[in-house]
Parts: C-alpha cells; sequence; structure tokens
C-alpha cells in the first residue's frame, strides 16, 4: 500500500458567530474570531490518497488528474471566499478547521476513483491543524 | 468521520543523559556528547493530538483556549527553560531522553478533560522526534 500526499493553499476570509448566542457569549466563547468584518488565512491542505501503484504506469492515480480535481473542487470553491456567505456546505455551521475539512471530505472522497481517499489534513496556521480519515479508522 | 485536531506548542529546556545504572565509560559510549556533565538543551517542538464529537454549537472538537492552558499549565509552566534532570522530580531516576519526556507529557495531557487525547509527538530538534500513543494504542500513526 502507497500513500501519496498532494497539497494546495488557498486564502479564504471566515468568521465565528453562532445566532444561538448573545453577543457576549459569542464574543467569550470565539473572542477574535467573532470580529464581524471577519478576518482570513492562508490554508494549507494536504490530500492522502492510498491505493497500490497501476502495474503499466506505477502510479496509484495520476497527479496531473489529482491536480485537476484539487483545482475544481477546492480552489475554485474556497480560495479568495469568505467561508461563511460563499461556500453553501458551511452555511449555518461554524466555519473551523474541522468543519472545513470535514466539507472537504466530503467533496473529495466520492471524486477520487483510483486508489481511496485517506486523509484530509487542513492547516489553519502552522500551528494548528485538523486531519480527517472518513469513516475509516484513524491511522 | 474521524477527525483529529492537532496543536502545536514549544519549549526550551536542558538535560544531561547520564544512567546510575551505567559506568562512566557506558555512559559515554551509550550517549556520548550528550553525557556532558555540565547538560545542554534543546528546542523541543511539541503536537498535541486530539480527537471527539464536534460541538455544532462551536464547531469544534475542543476549544482552543481551553486546550491551550491546560498544555501551558500542565507542559509549558513546567518544562520551559527549566533543566529537565534537576527540576522534575519524574527525571530524578529516569533519564531524561526524548522519549521518556514524550511519555511523561502524554501522561499529564491524557488528562485533559474536554476531548480524548490521541497523540504526543516530541521533536528534540528539527531532525528527531518521538511520538506516543498510551500503551493500550500500539497502531501506527502517521
Amino acid at each position: 500500500m502507497i500513500h501519496l500526499t498532494r497539497k494546495i493553499e488557498f486564502s479564504a476570509s471566515h468568521l465565528y458567530h453562532n445566532p444561538a448566542f448573545s453577543a457576549e457569549e459569542n464574543r467569550r466563547i470565539f473572542g477574535k474570531c467573532n470580529n464581524p468584518h471577519g478576518h482570513g488565512h492562508n490554508y494549507v491542505l494536504e490530500v492522502t490518497v492510498a491505493g497500490e501503484p497501476d502495474p503499466a504506469t506505477g502510479m496509484v492515480l495520476d497527479l496531473k488528474e489529482l491536480k485537476e480535481i484539487l483545482q475544481r473542487e477546492i480552489i475554485e470553491r474556497m480560495d479568495h471566499r469568505f467561508l461563511n456567505y460563499e461556500v453553501p456546505e458551511l452555511a449555518g455551521k461554524i466555519p473551523t478547521c474541522e468543519n472545513i475539512a470535514a466539507v472537504i471530505w466530503e467533496w473529495l472522497e466520492p471524486r477520487i476513483t483510483r486508489g481511496r481517499l485517506h486523509r484530509v489534513r487542513l492547516y489553519e496556521t502552522p500551528d494548528l491543524f485538523v486531519d480527517c480519515y472518513g469513516n475509516g479508522a484513524a491511522r | 468521520m474521524t477527525l483529529h485536531l492537532t496543536r502545536r506548542y514549544s519549549f526550551a529546556a536542558s538535560h544531561r543523559l547520564h544512567s546510575a545504572r551505567l559506568s562512566e565509560e557506558e555512559n559515554w559510549r551509550a550517549y556520548g556528547k550528550c553525557n556532558n556533565p555540565y547538560g545542554h538543551g534543546h528546542n523541543y517542538q511539541l503536537e498535541v493530538t486530539v480527537t471527539g464529537p464536534v460541538d455544532p454549537a462551536t464547531g469544534m472538537i475542543a476549544h482552543l483556549g481551553d486546550l491551550d492552558a491546560f498544555v501551558d499549565r500542565e507542559v509549558l509552566e513546567v518544562f520551559d527553560h527549566r533543566n529537565l534532570n534537576e527540576e522534575i522530580p519524574a527525571f530524578r531516576e529516569r533519564v531524561p531522553t526524548t522519549e521518556n519526556l514524550c511519555i511523561e507529557i502524554y501522561d499529564r495531557l491524557r488528562r485533559f478533560p474536554s476531548a480524548h487525547l490521541v497523540r504526543v509527538r516530541l521533536g528534540e530538534t528539527s531532525l528527531n522526534s518521538f511520538s506516543y500513543s498510551g500503551e493500550n494504542n500500539g497502531s501506527a500513526h502517521e
């Protein structure tokens, strides 16, 4: 079994606000992330696909194809966007690293047709990241 | 869907690798320069990984402020800018290798009340690191 990882970057803004909380609770729980005008990050996404190399090509999957999938599914939907307002899958959710990684998993998992999606790792900053493993055992 | 949240921290500390069970010569052979009687130091890089359900109200596995405060109290305030051999009771007898320090930090952080501790990874330098997931979790982690 080979694990192949491709990395991309995208920049986006977001804010944390739960309408069920009072203004004071929102500030206390979410701190600076509750600024109503939002703020942004340079997100780094590592996508790991597991599989066996095709004997004919020596590849688990064609990196060019993976690059195109990431461009279409992630970059075009999230890069230079305001995540709260421009990503329908995040509407009504707090766009934390946890929730964004889960949405990315849902987008990518059905698109990876050679090998299988093993892990989505999303860095919000170099010191904070979330790993998503789908329903499989986390390894 | 399984989500793991990882947060990175750093601290600086000094240590000396020396075992009372070994002779002077054996200590030098086992630990080399790390056996220097005056000790030496490292910038340790710590990665703490936790898991649990995402709270729909906050979108979080654990509130980062809670995790940061817990790690600060249990690890950073204890180890940062300290001499591990002289100032940490756990290393009076045990050799403060990064393996043993990694286990010590895991044991301190496993009590984190808001999420389940999955793994502690500790880098001694940028070239070597150790990770520990507890005794009952032998599966390989990436």
